[in-house]
């Protein structure tokens, strides 16, 4: 008793939902649609409604074992067979199976003449009966607002439907209902204002020459939801919605770090290389090297026996495989294996949710460590700024969810500008990027040089010192430039430079071996002159010595004659 | 109509109960073959709700009024026979379908506006 209480209680906090089977929508939608209630779609046009009813109870029948009915106003029942057998959905089987119930309501105006009140009992006990024949959890109704082109009166028209929605939810079914666009409403003949629970429209819109289909979700009462628009997909498995962000970052960062291929690069990010799961951006203008440099990285990532997806939307395989053999990296082997897979198609065969989509499923089934487009630029001719940067996000979280590595190219195309400069399109995808390398062409005395440098690394102590960027056989270099009072040196003016300093070093030590030696030489010279010095003192301090004796000798002598004359002269008496 | 059942058939005037699909086809087989001008008319209606009730007793007074007695009214109960509903695509009740003389004809409601009936029916008052 207790527990059904807790049970009740928990109930009312979020209303119950069964999943809809949709790719997407259960996850924009917390868990699918309200169960045992109604749900209006609404769209216009093409836009995919039925294949959203029919999904809807297809999906509930194979991956939910709930059995379902779709009734349609518009669609016969031999057409929607065949409209759903390209989307391989097989309906006979499902029918056979008594799994499913197919039902097509005609009204044709012209045939009707009203005469009285009456009321829509027989659609209530068709339905009934249908539900009945199947033991139907799931109903699909495209679409309902048929019904205003069948009927005449209004007044009695919108009382059934009011009565119908109520009905459906006493039957306890889960029910799709579909609507047609209006163009101040929601739906034309607004269904919405009977359908309390779940609103969610469907769009289709073209913006240049290519097809974007969106859906949003109007209301879901009791119930936390995504409230973006977000572009999905018809393919050949249905419906996929896709989110255009993932609701949080919480993405683990893996403090593994991968290798590059390019030493010097790796050096250069504090000798570690780049963190797993990050994701880089190689901009840089034509011919610079960048999809030299994803090459290189994947063949790294290859040798590691990591798995790789690589999607190139400028060349072919086998012209990129060519390519890259002539400087030194040779994928081929690594396509044989099975570590290396390709994906080449022009930007423009399909939009960019296409695209993505494509790139999502098959990084879902390839599952690779390191993911490389080449390049993203191309992208924008299909879709705008935001739109490149919310499939980029997405594609971006996914991967960072596996840890996949993600590694993009984007091409410049500011020819003119210097080797600093920042490209705008690039700041809106940049900070999307844990990394940015950035390659430049530079053009001085007669020849053109590439240079490289990184711009930032979230994360990670990194070298900011520009390098030359050689392309040769044996694959990528970077070279340390110069900075004269001419700029930077690049080419052969660096390697002139390289010379002339030689040289000079050459020219210093001769000059610090002639100094050395002219000291040796003062040196000696000023022994000599001391030598002198002390001998002609020695000879001085002989004559002294002499000439001092003499003086000595005499005084004694002078003091001897004295004393001998006071003597005579008796003159201490 | 006083009694309970609307699930019948009145027959050149007379009420009789219709006592399965199959018998009705062969009812109706054997109209086709004994009276060429005879109007089969089928009312759907789904149990005795007022709009049936209403609608059987209009049908009757106009056939008396415009067809005498050369006419066939079968009464369908959907609540009895719900596949009906599908096989013969019924949404609103009563409905009201003209089967013979061709081409069907098809009336919805309780059958209150006797002109729109008549127009419906494509009647025009007997001589």
């Amino acid at each position: 008793m207790k527990k059904n209480k807790t049970d009740a209680i928990e109930g009312m906090a979020e209303i119950e939902k069964i999943p809809s089977g949709i790719k997407g929508l259960d996850e924009i939608t917390r868990g699918g649609l309200p169960k045992g209630r109604p749900s209006l779609v609404s769209g216009g046009p093409g836009c995919g409604k039925t294949l959203f009813a029919m999904e809807f109870v297809v999906r509930g029948i194979t991956d939910y074992g709930e059995p379902g009915v779709f009734v349609a106003f518009e669609e016969k029942i031999d057409d929607l067979k065949m409209n759903f057998r390209s989307m391989g959905f097989d309906l006979d089987e499902l029918v056979r199976k008594k799994k499913l119930v197919l039902d097509h309501i005609t009204i044709e105006r012209s045939e009707i003449e009203e005469t009285g009140e009456y009321d829509l009992e027989g659609l209530f006990i068709r339905l009934g009966a249908l539900i009945d024949e199947v033991g139907a959890k799931r109903v699909a109704i495209d679409t309902l607002e048929a019904l205003f082109s069948g009927f005449a009166n209004e007044a009695i028209l919108r009382s059934e439907l009011r009565r119908l929605f109520l009905w459906l939810k006493d039957r306890g079914v889960t029910a799709v209902v579909t609507g047609e666009r209006g163009d101040q409403s929601i739906t034309k003949y607004g269904l919405e204002e009977y359908v309390a629970d779940c609103v969610i429209t469907l769009d289709h819109r073209v913006t240049n020459q290519i097809a974007t289909r969106r859906l949003h979700i109007v209301k879901y009462r009791g119930s936390i939801h995504g409230t973006d628009e977000y572009p999905f997909l018809i393919s050949e498995d249905g419906i996929s919605v896709l989110p255009i962000t993932s609701m949080s970052l919480t993405h683990k960062a893996s403090v593994e770090h991968i290798f590059t291929g390019i030493s010097r690069l790796d050096m250069m990010l504090g000798e570690k290389g780049f963190y797993r799961g990050s994701s880089i951006l190689i901009s840089g203008q034509a011919g610079t090297g960048k999809t030299s440099i994803a090459a290189t990285f994947i063949d790294a990532a290859c040798r590691r026996n990591e798995k790789c997806l690589f999607f190139i939307f400028e060349e072919s395989e086998s012209q990129l495989l060519r390519n890259m053999k002539s400087i030194g990296v040779n994928l081929e082997p690594w396509v044989k294996s099975g570590l290396l897979k390709f994906h080449a198609v022009r930007p423009t065969a399909y939009s960019l949710e296409m695209h993505l989509s494509v790139m999502l499923k098959l990084i879902g089934e390839f599952k690779p460590g390191v993911v490389a487009v080449d390049p993203i630029s191309n992208l924008y001719p299909i879709g705008d700024d935001i739109q490149v940067r919310s499939m980029l996000m997405r594609l971006i979280d996914f991967a960072k969810s596996l840890q996949i590595t993600g590694l993009f190219t984007s091409l410049s195309n500011d020819v003119d500008a210097g080797a600093y400069t920042v490209e705008p399109t690039e700041i809106h995808v940049s900070s999307l990027m844990d990394a940015w390398l950035i390659l430049k062409n530079v053009e001085g005395n007669g020849e053109r040089n590439r240079a490289f440098s990184i711009i930032k690394v979230r994360g990670m102590a990194h070298s900011n010192q520009l390098r030359e960027f050689i392309l040769s056989d044996k694959g990528i270099q970077l070279m340390d430039v110069y900075k004269g009072s001419e700029g930077v040196l690049f080419g052969s003016a660096r390697m002139a430079q390289e010379g002339s300093e030689i040289d000079d070093r050459l020219h210093k030590n001769e000059e610090i071996e002639r100094k050395k030696r002219e000291l040796e030489s003062r040196r000696k010279l000023m022994e000599n002159e001391i030598a002198l010095i002390r001998e002609r003192f020695a000879r001085e301090e002989d004559e002294m010595k002499i000439l001092i004796g003499q003086d000595i000798s005499r005084e004694k002598a002078t003091a001897k004659t004295k004393k001998e004359i006071a003597t005579q002269r008796h003159v201490d008496r | 109509m006083s009694t309970g059942d609307t699930d019948r058939t009145i027959r050149r005037g007379e009420i009789v109960p219709t006592t399965s699909n199959t018998k009705r086809k062969e009812k109706k087989k054997e109209n086709e073959e004994s009276a060429g001008d005879a109007w089969i008319l089928r009312l759907y209606v789904a149990g005795q709700t007022p709009n049936s009730l209403t609608a059987f007793e209009n049908l009757k007074k106009i056939c008396e009024n415009y067809l005498e007695s050369k006419y066939t009214i079968e009464v369908i109960d959907l609540l009895k026979h719900p596949q009906l509903a599908k096989d013969h695509q019924i949404i609103a009740v009563p409905t009201l379908i003209r089967k013979l003389p061709t081409p069907v004809k098809k009336i919805i409601g309780n059958l209150s506006d006797t002109e729109k009936v008549l127009v419906g029916l494509d009647l025009r008052k007997v001589t």
